[in-house]
């Protein structure tokens, strides 16, 4: 054992190698993603690592490697559960042979996703165990344990960890090399009356699954995992429930001050009813703290109502707790003070400061998807037409003066949505944004449906060769696998063909003519068919010399900035003006110029 | 030991997280326990983005509560503003003075340039040193210069556990051998 400073995700990744891991797979979402990628830089040969096409894929792969007897880990963010839940709900049933945890990182406020859904909630509902660390720490212990629970019960286990837990760092204890764990599986054994689902196999194992939870539940509770701390007062009758990163919290917040009665839940699911009794026991009321859904506090609830406990229960559901967004430091502090009845931390008494520029993400300096949404844009000046976007980078195109984000609902809905448009306003020229990553991970089905049942729509790939918005993950597209292979890429414009779709135009979106030109040409057929704008992320290349705008020409009409809202185009003292620091020389505001005075270094991109 | 709790705020893309990690290193080479929470995902596309930091004994979380930093890094005027609250009465502020406009400023037409928010650091913050970030880089003779600036000035104020003797042995071990030299004459800038 040694000390190692380590962010949630690494130390996630670490331990699952010292547990003796031997299958990884998953697909990017943040705050999931550096599990995988820690595993992958660790990687001495002996395990097997991939991205996945989606989460989907990665946990039948998974599963596959688990029948065999492997350890294995799945990866994902919480709204990649969604997409992997079909496996998943059968999966509890089949079971596994060795080890699985699914790993699902859990985004409160949110942050950098869809929705608010807690995979606590999905935990109860697949009936699978779920570990819910609250610290770096946790995080990494929990691994071991929920791998030997795992084997123990032939059962997929669910590790779950938020934002302020996967992407904290802490000094924690970590495992020598010659401790680490080997698992050297035992291959598939066939045997169809275990690996293959049928509604009389189903049944069975749902009587089982049911009694092994409730064995669960008693094991659980004397883990040493769902913890009771005393009140400092004996004669205190109140007590805190919570979880996760808002346990931190209230650690911190009753720093030095008298405390009640505090249950810390990690196992949410079965939930530790034994513990929760002994919790509850000789107090009147209690607060539950938590983030996303009020597991905790429909347990104790349920719990109260089942023994006759004359415990009051508060939490979000009685409006003492709110009931969306991240917890913080200040709130829970805030929570506590209004439970105890106790003075409430003084707010900063500092006047009022100016107002704050709004700072909302954008699209980088130079980035290629901003000519592409120009030249669409621009193509269909004066057209009635439909943007349905998707996930990823591109979403920001919704920002003003962009604004051409018309829908976003989750990965790949935009190619099926364009289509549902299409059959009510079959006056509008629909098009479907989707970026590469994304078009690999959910939206081929789109456009085969799109073809199969003879849609009109134009569907625009926005080629820039990576998972840019996950921090530059590798998919089918780019040629290159986690285990450092160089590989043949799946080309998108061959999928497409293959597929039948009849014209596919590949265009550089930073050579604006062209790529307005092609809009044209293209979105003007009739049918289904595609226009890719490959150009690599900004954040991926040298930048060129910074564009230079020549004073005398300038009339300050501030076109570029008005047309394409670039974070390197700025005012200054009256003047539009290059932020040197952050221009790529793409070269797209010379281009859009009326009165040329923009220009790039020749050699520039363009 | 007690902790040291420091704010680093600015907006995305300008080296807050690989300053939060050098400091961290720097702590966890002498033994400090350090834990830290930072921006990562959409926002850090041009976004206002921050890291928490607490060097020291006695934390659980890794976040702290408004009015707890003893520190606070404003790598941009109006970011350091939106965090002081989380600055403690008589704690310091260092801040980059150069502002940087976001799109929708430039769109709307403002003329933000980050003088009402030096103006409202002088008249509440106990200790400010302001360091004009635009000059240091061109006489550094480097853009990606600004975040060690910032980190030797934060060091001048003597509120961090180690040295700028420490930091930049810390800092040797980190980066490439090419860009030591560069990064020490940042380090250092404050002291010229």
């Amino acid at each position: 054992m040694h000390k190692e400073f380590l962010m949630g995700n690494a130390a996630i990744g670490r331990a699952a190698i010292a547990a003796g891991l031997n299958v990884i797979a998953g697909y990017p979402g943040t705050p999931s993603t550096e599990v995988l990628e820690t595993v992958a830089r660790n990687n001495n040969g002996s395990l097997y690592v991939e991205w996945s096409v989606n989460e989907k894929a990665a946990l039948e792969l998974a599963a596959g490697a688990a029948y065999c007897g492997a350890r294995t880990m799945v990866t994902m963010k919480q709204v990649g559960l969604n997409v992997a839940s079909d496996p998943l709900m059968s999966l509890a049933y089949i079971g596994v042979k060795g080890g699985m945890i699914i790993l699902v990182a859990d985004d409160p406020g949110p942050i950098s996703s869809q929705t608010e859904q807690d995979t606590r909630t999905f935990a109860a509902y697949s009936k699978l165990p779920c570990f819910d660390p609250s610290s770096v720490q946790e995080g990494y212990d929990m691994v071991a344990e929920a791998f030997g629970l795992s084997e123990k019960y032939h059962t997929p286990v669910i590790l779950r960890p938020t934002t302020r837990v996967c992407h904290a760092y802490a000094s924690i204890d970590v495992r020598d090399e010659n401790e680490y764990s080997v698992n050297k599986p035992e291959g598939f054994v066939r045997d169809p009356s275990k690996w293959v689902i049928f509604p009389r196999l189903s049944y069975n194992a749902h009587i089982n699954i049911e009694a092994r939870n409730v064995k669960l539940s008693a094991e659980l509770s004397d883990s040493g995992r769902n913890t009771i701390v005393p009140a400092s007062d004996a004669a205190c009758r109140k007590g805190i429930a919570s979880h996760g990163a808002s346990y931190m919290y209230i650690e911190d917040a009753l720093k030095g001050e008298p405390a009640p009665r505090l249950f810390k839940v990690s196992n949410p699911f079965p939930f530790p009813e034994k513990a929760a009794l002994a919790f509850l026991d000789g107090l009147d009321e209690v607060l539950c703290i938590e983030e996303l859904d009020p597991v905790i506090e429909r347990e104790l609830t349920y719990i109260c109502g089942k023994y006759h406990l004359n415990v009051k229960i508060r939490g979000k559901l009685t409006g003492d707790v709110k009931n969306a967004g991240e917890n913080t430091c200040g709130s829970v502090a805030a929570n506590i003070a209004s439970f105890l009845g106790r003075e409430a931390p003084a707010a900063a008494e500092a006047e009022t400061p100016p107002a704050l520029p709004v700072r909302p993400p954008v699209l980088c300096a130079g980035c290629p998807h901003r000519a592409s949404f120009f030249a669409v844009k621009e193509a269909m000046k004066g057209r009635k037409a439909v943007f349905c976007g998707d996930i990823g980078c591109y979403t920001l195109g919704n920002a003003m003066p962009l604004d051409m984000v018309d829908t976003c609902l989750c990965m790949g809905a935009g190619v099926n949505i364009t289509q549902g448009i299409g059959r009510i306003e079959p006056d509008t020229t629909c098009f479907a944004f989707v970026g590469d990553s994304t078009f690999f991970a959910s939206a081929i089905t789109g456009a085969v449906n799109a073809v199969y049942n003879q849609a009109d729509m134009t569907l625009v790939i926005l080629d820039n060769s990576t998972t840019a918005m996950t921090g530059h993950q590798p998919h089918p597209g780019t040629g290159r696998t986690m285990m450092g292979q160089v590989v043949d890429n799946v080309s998108i414009e061959a999928v497409l063909k293959g597929i039948g779709v009849k014209t596919v135009e590949t265009v550089d979106p930073l050579d604006l003519k062209a790529a307005v030109d092609c809009v044209k040409r293209v979105s003007a057929e009739k049918g289904v068919k595609a226009v890719i704008f490959r150009s690599p992320c900004a954040v991926l290349i040298k930048p060129e010399n910074p564009a230079v705008i020549d004073a005398d020409k300038c009339v300050n009409c501030k076109k570029c900035i008005r047309s394409l809202g670039c974070p390197g185009i700025v005012m200054r003292e009256g003047k539009v003006a290059i932020e040197n620091s952050l221009c790529t020389g793409c070269g797209l505001c010379s281009q859009v110029c009326p009165v040329g005075a923009i220009s790039v270094k020749e050699g520039g991109r363009k | 030991m007690k902790t040291t709790n420091i704010m680093l705020c600015g907006v995305g893309g300008q080296g807050i997280v690989l300053t939060s990690k050098l400091i961290a290193a720097a702590a966890v080479e002498r033994g400090i326990p350090v834990k830290s929470a930072e921006t990562i995902g959409m926002a850090q596309k041009g976004g206002s983005v921050f890291s928490f930091l607490r060097l020291g004994e006695g934390a659980s979380s890794p976040m702290f509560p408004e009015g707890s930093a003893d520190i606070l890094i404003g790598f941009e005027p109006a970011e350091a503003v939106r965090m002081f609250p989380y600055l403690k009465k008589e704690g310091a502020v260092i801040v980059n003075t150069h502002a940087i406009m976001p799109v929708t400023a430039s769109l709307g037409g403002s003329d933000y340039n980050g003088s009402e928010m030096l103006d409202y650091l002088k008249k509440h913050a106990r200790s400010l040193t302001m360091i004009d970030g635009e000059k240091a880089c061109t006489e550094i003779g480097s853009p990606r210069a600004l975040n060690m600036v910032m980190l030797g000035a934060a060091v001048a104020t003597g509120l961090l556990p180690f040295t700028l003797a420490e930091i930049e042995e810390t800092m040797k071990a980190t980066v490439k051998p090419q860009f030591v030299e560069l990064n020490l004459k940042a380090l250092r800038y404050i002291n010229l």
